[in-house]
């Protein structure tokens, strides 16, 4: 099934296939250029620590506000905490009017043998005991990462028009959203030619990370007091300081999501084939059927 | 074949290997923030926070202002609540008749000052967000003398790089974190930068009231644009002073000495 990859070099080459099973040959395209794999395992890495960091600073205060100002003597609109109740200490989250049982996971959950009163569990936070100190700087120092990393990958996709010929929806793109759709459904993956370009759910999937990690950036210096002495409309932009605090909380459960069907696509779509093209930047073009 | 089985191998077991950094997380995070070098690394970053922050702000913009109907209804109370003591019971019982505020160290002209004389200099009063360091915001009125006129008064003296504020408040129990063990004592520092800030007042009232004291009565530092941290309450004392090693933890303040950032912008 697979072909010898020393006939295989960069750029589109085809290699004749060996299976008996097949009389045609795959063809390789070279999908992802250097600086794109580089800042997607950069990104990958960072995002990661900055969720799990981020959820540890959470935990310190595990209320979200509406507007300017907000603290445990206001109401807020989602909290996460533990209570104790007839049958001893449950976890409590709200969001709203509603109340959820979150015990185990959320507000209450087990550090080793020892059950404790955290939002966030110790298995998911950066590091896994909770400390706002140590979590803020595992924070800071790779939002300077994001920062940078991100900056370099979209100032050179721009450049090279990576954003304008593979991310940027074409008309085409925009009419074939129906269909598009209807095939991610069926779990059908584009062959041939159409595996060689980004589908358009694909692209208003990265700009809308992209969007999304701009958004992150901007939320978290609106809570900086320092930075929005600085930029003071950034304020007005989010809504308020707590605002601004839980955007960036709604922003990360959005990463959290795309990451979520970002993984199960690359499983659906060969995951062997989808990782190496991420590493390589090589890419066996799935065969039309 | 064979170049080509071994790699898809080693490509699949990365991928397995993402899947359960999860688990590697634990202890890998863990290991590095106890890691002293990997600590270095990160406090890397707060230099350039501090840096880059201080490039934005070389104009000095003031902090946001508030109308009065943004004052928070409840204004949260944090750290020490009360001082106890019987040296503070007995200011409390004398409505801090005899407290008095010192300004020294590298000054020409050392001061010391009680609360009338503080309320007869020229005051600002400003309405402003407070940030605590957990998340949580609040809106109050403070007015005070901003302390770049008392220092300006005290005539600070070439050398003098920092302001340290020493607190009439102990807040004992809280270990140190990679420094020595500092005490329990409050105390703050913020840079002359800073402390000549418009908005940077000893503030001795509270949404038109004498401070209460849990907000720091009789006298606290309004630093905005810094974290809550910075706000020391309880101010006896201010020393100006050309380095931070030797006080306290001497890393500039009570909760720098147990592993936060001293710059605070952020």
């Amino acid at each position: 099934m697979t072909t010898d990859t020393a006939a295989a070099t960069a750029g589109q080459s085809a290699a004749p296939a060996h299976s008996p099973l097949s009389n045609r040959p795959r063809e390789k395209i070279y999908r992802h250029t250097f600086l794109v794999r580089v800042t997607h395992w950069i990104n990958a890495l960072t995002v990661f620590l900055m969720i799990g960091s981020g959820l540890n600073i959470f935990n310190a205060h595990p209320r979200l506000f509406w507007g300017a100002a907000g603290s445990e003597l206001d109401h807020p609109f989602l909290s996460i905490t533990s209570t104790m109740t007839t049958r001893g200490m449950r976890g409590l989250t709200t969001i709203g009017p509603l109340r959820f049982d979150t015990t185990g996971f959320l507000g209450w959950s087990r550090v080793g043998s020892d059950w404790t009163s955290r939002a966030w569990p110790s298995w998911i936070t950066v590091p896994s005991y909770q400390d706002l100190a140590d979590a803020r700087h595992w924070h800071f120092f790779f939002a300077w990462v994001l920062v940078v990393n991100g900056a370099a990958y979209l100032i050179w996709s721009l450049l090279v028009r990576h954003v304008q010929r593979d991310l940027w929806p074409t008309r085409g793109d925009i009419r074939s959203i129906p269909r598009s759709v209807l095939d991610h459904i069926q779990l059908k993956h584009p062959t041939g030619e159409a595996a060689k370009r980004y589908n358009v759910l694909q692209r208003l999937a990265y700009l809308g990370l992209i969007g999304i990690l701009v958004g992150m950036v901007a939320t978290g210096l609106t809570m900086s007091p320092g930075f929005d002495a600085f930029a003071p409309w950034l304020l007005d932009v989010f809504g308020g300081r707590q605002s601004a605090r839980s955007l960036h909380f709604i922003f990360a459960s959005l990463i959290t999501a795309f990451i979520v069907v970002h993984l199960i696509e690359v499983v659906l779509a060969g995951p062997v084939n989808e990782i190496r093209s991420m590493i390589t930047g090589r890419y066996v073009v799935p065969r039309e059927h | 074949m064979a170049l080509i089985t071994r790699r898809d191998a080693l490509i699949g077991s990365l991928g397995g290997g993402l899947a359960l950094s999860g688990c590697a997380k634990l202890t890998g995070a863990d290991a590095l923030t106890e890691s002293l070098s990997f600590r270095h690394v990160m406090a890397a970053a707060q230099g350039w926070t501090f840096a880059s922050q201080r490039v934005l702000l070389s104009g000095a913009p003031l902090a946001r202002e508030f109308a009065p109907k943004d004052i928070s209804p409840r204004f949260k109370a944090n750290g020490t609540l009360h001082p106890g003591g019987g040296d503070y019971a007995q200011h409390v019982a004398e409505a801090f008749a005899s407290w008095r505020l010192q300004i020294g160290g590298l000054v020409a002209n050392p001061l010391s000052l009680s609360l009338g004389e503080l309320s007869r200099l020229p005051s600002r009063t400003q309405i402003t967000r407070h940030d605590c360091v957990e998340g949580w915001s609040a809106i109050g009125q403070w007015k005070g003398v901003q302390l770049g006129l008392l220092l300006k008064a005290a005539n600070v003296l070439p050398a003098a790089r920092y302001a340290v504020m020493f607190c009439a408040d102990n807040l004992e129990g809280e270990p140190a974190k990679g420094g020595a063990q500092s005490p329990g004592q409050y105390y703050e520092s913020i840079d002359l930068v800073d402390a000549r800030h418009p908005q940077t007042l000893i503030a001795y009232e509270m949404n038109g009231r004498p401070l209460d004291i849990a907000h720091g009565a009789p006298l606290r530092l309004r630093v905005e644009r810094q974290l809550g941290y910075k706000q020391a309450k309880y101010i006896q004392r201010i020393a100006l002073v050309p380095t931070l090693a030797g006080i306290g933890g001497g890393r500039g303040g009570y909760w720098e000495d147990r592993g936060y950032e001293w710059y605070a912008g952020i």
